[in-house]
């Protein structure tokens, strides 16, 4: 199959979909590889770059469209500004789609996906397990973004970050706080840890201190127990005692520090505030702020999207392209997320797609398949495959049941009718014990079942030491007197029976003393 | 009247182990219960010999608690299926002095049921003495666990049943001229060889069914005493412990999805059709230092304790990393299988033992639903529990065997010596599977290395 790489449309987007080593090896998977003519360049990839590696250049991006079977790109689908027509009407019918997509946001671009017939796989739906964290490109955008944002905040302040003292004065090093320590969160530690600066970090989820700390960064306690994490490792909302402890934290931190990154996100809501006016009011002049959350408002009150802006002697950077800023290593990345994405999809290697919705990851990342919306998947790991498997032997036990049931309780009934037949003949006296005998047995069944299973055990070793009442029929055959061999033979009786009695509840005691709430 | 107390103690005792809570209570009553009862017998006036009597109790009494407080909780199979032994041991005794006993004024029917009586008291008494002790070898490593299946071995059981009834009948007819001992002796033996050859058949992975079954049948030895000797306590004590282990059995089969009589009749494979899956697909071991840092990463854990653990005597270890976790506000969970171990509720007092607090520790069809949600589970020596090919695979030896469902978590730690396959002989697709990581070695030396990582 065909795959095609249009040069990105969208207004100041830099990144392209594949790069000749990634093509390369798409290409070993048996796929045919076409590249629209100038869709590196702004990521410094030029077209003989590609067709070293043997893919195709194609002139424009209306052929392109039209000769792949799969696309593969970065943006979602718009408006083409040259060509003025829609990417979507670019599309043929029954083409497979790879890009982000963002599904939830995007309702009617679904909807005109699927009018195509088209499969669309989006990257951002890509499930967060170990397994695909290979093709995970939200985690590896937001990697590019947080170093990025401390590569811009340098740009911005006026000083070292490392502290240094020289012949001509001592330097103190950068204050860096960052706010949520996601994947950005982290990158922008490491980058700002690197070059020297003293890094503190929050996060809501106190699971992260330790990643914090792996990186040599500091972690703000917050003096207040709630555990901020949600599905997925997202973070979740928090109550609002919580929030007012952490602004004041922010507060105390905003006078101190020379640069704040936020990272703030929550899935599906807007950003929530956390540096207010005030707080940028009374950060040192010439302080930086990175806010990372610009795209869902801004974790910063005076946040302009797209912009950089300076207030009360700040900058505040609402950069929202970050990796596009970083076009070459954020293609690199990308394309490789792909690639890794495409050997999944063609477990053959013989060029051709196979969207297995059995698999979980492919099922998590497949939006749209042959025009049917699949979106949202089902929770994870509960996928097609294991259903049947669940289901099937659910079948099995319940039809044993009874065949089970009869075949307990016909020994019983057996017994109970030979019994009765002894019973004809036997004198009354027998049928009393046995009376007792059976209305024993049924008492027991009851007792029985209401013993929890973790009891088992212990109820094993009671009823070992109540079965040694057997020696009550040693002791009373015990005196019988002048035959040696009786005593002998229930003296030997009560010895064992008594071992077992002493035995058997003291070591029930024992296993009992052990379970403690 | 003293007995029907001790009766009422003793079914007392055993509801009171329906829950956690009263579980101590009850094991006292049923130490009232007992204490009742042998002082009532011992002073009710036709007892003599107190020399004796004396001896006996008090040397029995000390070796029983002796064993008591020595036992390792990891070998509470063995010692209860040695505790059955004796009971089995102690009818067959009873049942021998009883018939000795020429005192009695019987005449007629009744005369004859007496003999029967002490007839069927003896023979399960001895199934369940050799039983026992056939069980208490497999448990303990001395006697090999796999199923030793003679030829025509049902057929063999068979002419046993038969030629004890005939012995019986020679026994009645011989009682009456008195010389009844031979065919009595000769029964015995054929009892004690059919125990063994019965529990020789069984292999390891039945073993909860057959401790909880001989169980039952140490019950029913006293029950039939009981009768031999005209004493409700005994009957009552007897049928109560019967049907104790009869339930217990009953559930263990249910656990393991085997029919009763076919693990009776012992061996795997006898209903096996095709052949089944060859399991294919390449291990991927992990290392300690590995494990800690997905444990770090991880918020839902589920682990699953096995025979291994017993083994390695691991649950302290366990217990100290699942403090630890807890501690740093992860989810830990404890999922126990029905027939994990060897006998019913190993695991339970294991980790009892351990002081892992029981309300984290659940049992199977409780947690089951929950792996879906579950970043990691940690099979500790686990192998047929934790098998996927019991639902999967139709041709395989535990098909059908409701098991836990781990696989469905996002990744399985397996720690396990060798890739040797479990008790029940049958290889595991888990282990090659693709969420699955391999961490080899003796359990408790691994656990010790993952804790060391994980506090470092």
């Amino acid at each position: 199959m065909k795959i095609g790489v249009p040069k990105e449309i969208h207004d100041g987007e830099k990144r392209v979909a594949t790069t000749p080593e990634a093509a390369e090896k798409i290409i070993k998977l048996g796929f045919e590889v076409c590249v629209e003519t100038g869709a590196g360049d702004a990521a410094d990839i030029s077209d003989d770059a590609y067709r070293e590696v043997g893919v195709t250049i194609v002139d424009s991006a209306r052929t392109l469209w039209q000769e792949a079977d799969i696309v593969m790109k970065v943006r979602v689908p718009e408006s083409h500004p040259e060509l003025a027509i829609d990417e979507i009407e670019l599309m043929k019918p029954g083409q497979h789609l790879i890009s982000f997509i963002w599904p939830a946001q995007n309702e009617a671009l679904m909807q005109q996906l699927a009018a195509k017939q088209a499969t669309v796989l989006a990257m951002d739906s890509v499930p967060r397990m170990s397994r695909a964290q290979k093709m995970d490109a939200l985690s590896s955008m937001a990697n590019i973004a947080g170093y990025r944002a401390i590569v811009e905040a340098a740009q911005h302040f006026g000083r070292f970050f490392t502290g240094q003292i020289t012949a001509a004065g001592k330097v103190p090093p950068a204050k860096v706080l960052v706010i949520g320590a996601g994947v950005a969160g982290l990158a922008a530690i490491g980058a700002a840890k690197s070059m020297g600066a003293i890094v503190r970090a929050f996060d809501t989820r106190p699971e992260v201190k330790e990643q914090i700390e792996s990186m040599d960064a500091e972690f703000l306690m917050l003096d207040f127990q709630e555990d901020g994490s949600g599905s997925g490792g997202y973070a979740k909302t928090m109550s609002k005692e919580f929030i007012e402890a952490e602004m004041a934290l922010f507060a105390r931190q905003a006078m101190e520090v020379d640069i704040i990154v936020t990272t703030a996100l929550i899935p599906g809501k807007p950003a929530p505030e956390l540096i207010t006016a005030g707080m940028v009011k009374s950060m040192k002049p010439g302080s930086v702020i990175v806010d990372l959350a610009a795209e869902q408002g801004g974790n910063c009150a005076l946040t302009e999207k797209d912009q950089i802006v300076v207030k009360h002697d700040v900058t505040i950077i609402g950069y929202t392209n970050l990796p596009s800023r970083l076009a070459n290593q954020s293609s690199q990345l990308y394309a490789t997320n792909l690639r890794h994405l495409l050997t999944d999809l063609c477990p053959n290697k013989d060029g051709t797609l196979n969207v297995n919705m059995d698999d979980e990851v492919i099922r998590g990342a497949t939006v749209i398949k042959e025009g049917k919306i699949t979106w949202p998947p089902p929770p994870p790991k509960l996928t097609g495959s294991h259903k049947p498997l669940t289901e099937a032997p659910a079948m099995g036990p319940s039809k044993e049941k009874p065949k089970s049931a009869l075949s307990q309780w016909l020994p019983i009934l057996l017994a109970g009718g030979a019994l009765f037949g002894m019973g004809a003949v036997a004198p009354a006296s027998f049928l009393e014990h046995f009376t007792v005998f059976v209305l024993a047995c049924f008492v027991g069944y009851q007792v029985i079942w209401n013993v929890s299973a973790s009891l088992h055990t212990p109820l094993m070793s009671v009823t070992n030491a109540i079965s040694g009442i057997i020696v009550i029929g040693a002791l009373v055959q015990i005196s019988v007197p002048d035959n040696q061999i009786v005593t002998v033979l229930s003296g030997l009786a009560i010895l064992i029976a008594a071992i077992n009695i002493a035995g058997g509840f003291l070591v029930t005691r024992r296993m009992l003393e052990m379970f403690r709430k | 009247m003293s007995y029907i107390a001790a009766s009422i103690l003793f079914i007392l005792s055993l509801s009171g182990l329906s829950q956690q809570e009263t579980a101590r209570r009850g094991n006292y009553f049923g130490m009232v219960g007992m204490a009742i009862a042998i002082i009532a017998t011992v002073f009710s006036g036709n007892v003599t010999a107190y020399a004796i009597l004396a001896a006996a109790l008090l040397i029995g009494g000390s070796i029983g608690a002796f064993a008591a407080a020595k036992v390792e909780m990891t070998q509470m199979p063995e010692l209860v299926a040695l505790m059955h032994s004796l009971v089995g041991m102690a009818a067959v005794l009873v049942g021998y002095a009883n018939f000795m006993d020429h005192t009695s004024t019987l005449i007629g029917a009744e005369k004859t049921i007496h003999e029967l009586e002490i007839y069927i008291g003896v023979f399960i008494g001895a199934v369940t003495f050799s039983g026992s002790v056939i069980a208490f070898g497999k448990l303990c490593g001395k006697i090999t666990g796999k199923p030793v299946l003679l030829p025509a071995r049902h057929w063999f059981n068979l002419l046993m049943l038969v030629v004890t009834i005939i012995l019986g009948n020679r026994f009645l007819a011989g009682a009456e001229s008195g010389d009844a001992l031979l065919p009595l002796l000769i029964m015995t033996g054929i009892a004690l060889v059919f125990g063994i050859h019965m529990v020789m058949a069984i292999g390891g992975a039945d073993m909860p069914v057959v401790v909880s079954m001989l169980n039952s049948y140490s019950g029913w030895a006293a029950a039939a005493t009981g009768f031999m000797l005209s004493n409700d306590l005994l009957i009552v004590t007897g049928a109560l412990v019967g049907s104790s282990g009869a339930i217990l059995s009953y559930i263990m089969c249910r656990a393991m999805n085997r029919h009763f009589l076919s693990v009776i009749a012992g061996g795997f494979g006898s209903t096996g059709g095709g052949v089944a899956a060859e399991i294919e697909g390449e291990v991927q071991p992990i290392e300690a230092e590995e494990t800690a840092q997905l444990l770090r990463d991880s918020k839902n854990i589920v682990i699953i304790p096995g025979y291994g653990m017993a083994v390695a005597q691991a649950q302290h270890t366990v217990n100290e990393i699942t403090k630890l976790l807890t501690g740093q506000g992860k989810k830990v969970r404890f999922a126990i299988h029905p027939v994990a171990g060897r006998m019913p509720g190993h695991m339970n007092v294991l980790l009892a033992e351990a002081k892992v607090p029981y309300d984290i520790v659940f049992e199977m069809d409780e947690i089951n639903e929950d792996f879906a949600d579950t970043d990691v589970s940690i099979v500790i020596g686990a192998n047929d529990i934790v098998n996927p090919s019991a639902l999967d695979d139709p041709n395989s030896p535990i098909a059908g065997m409701p098991v836990l469902e781990c696989w469905k978590s996002g990744t399985t730690i397996v720690l396990k010596r060798s890739m040797a396959s479990g008790y029940a002989g049958v290889g595991n697709p888990l282990f090659v599977h693709e969420n699955t990581r391999m961490l080899f070695g003796d359990a408790n030396d691994r656990l010790q290395a993952l804790l060391k990582a994980l506090q470092g």
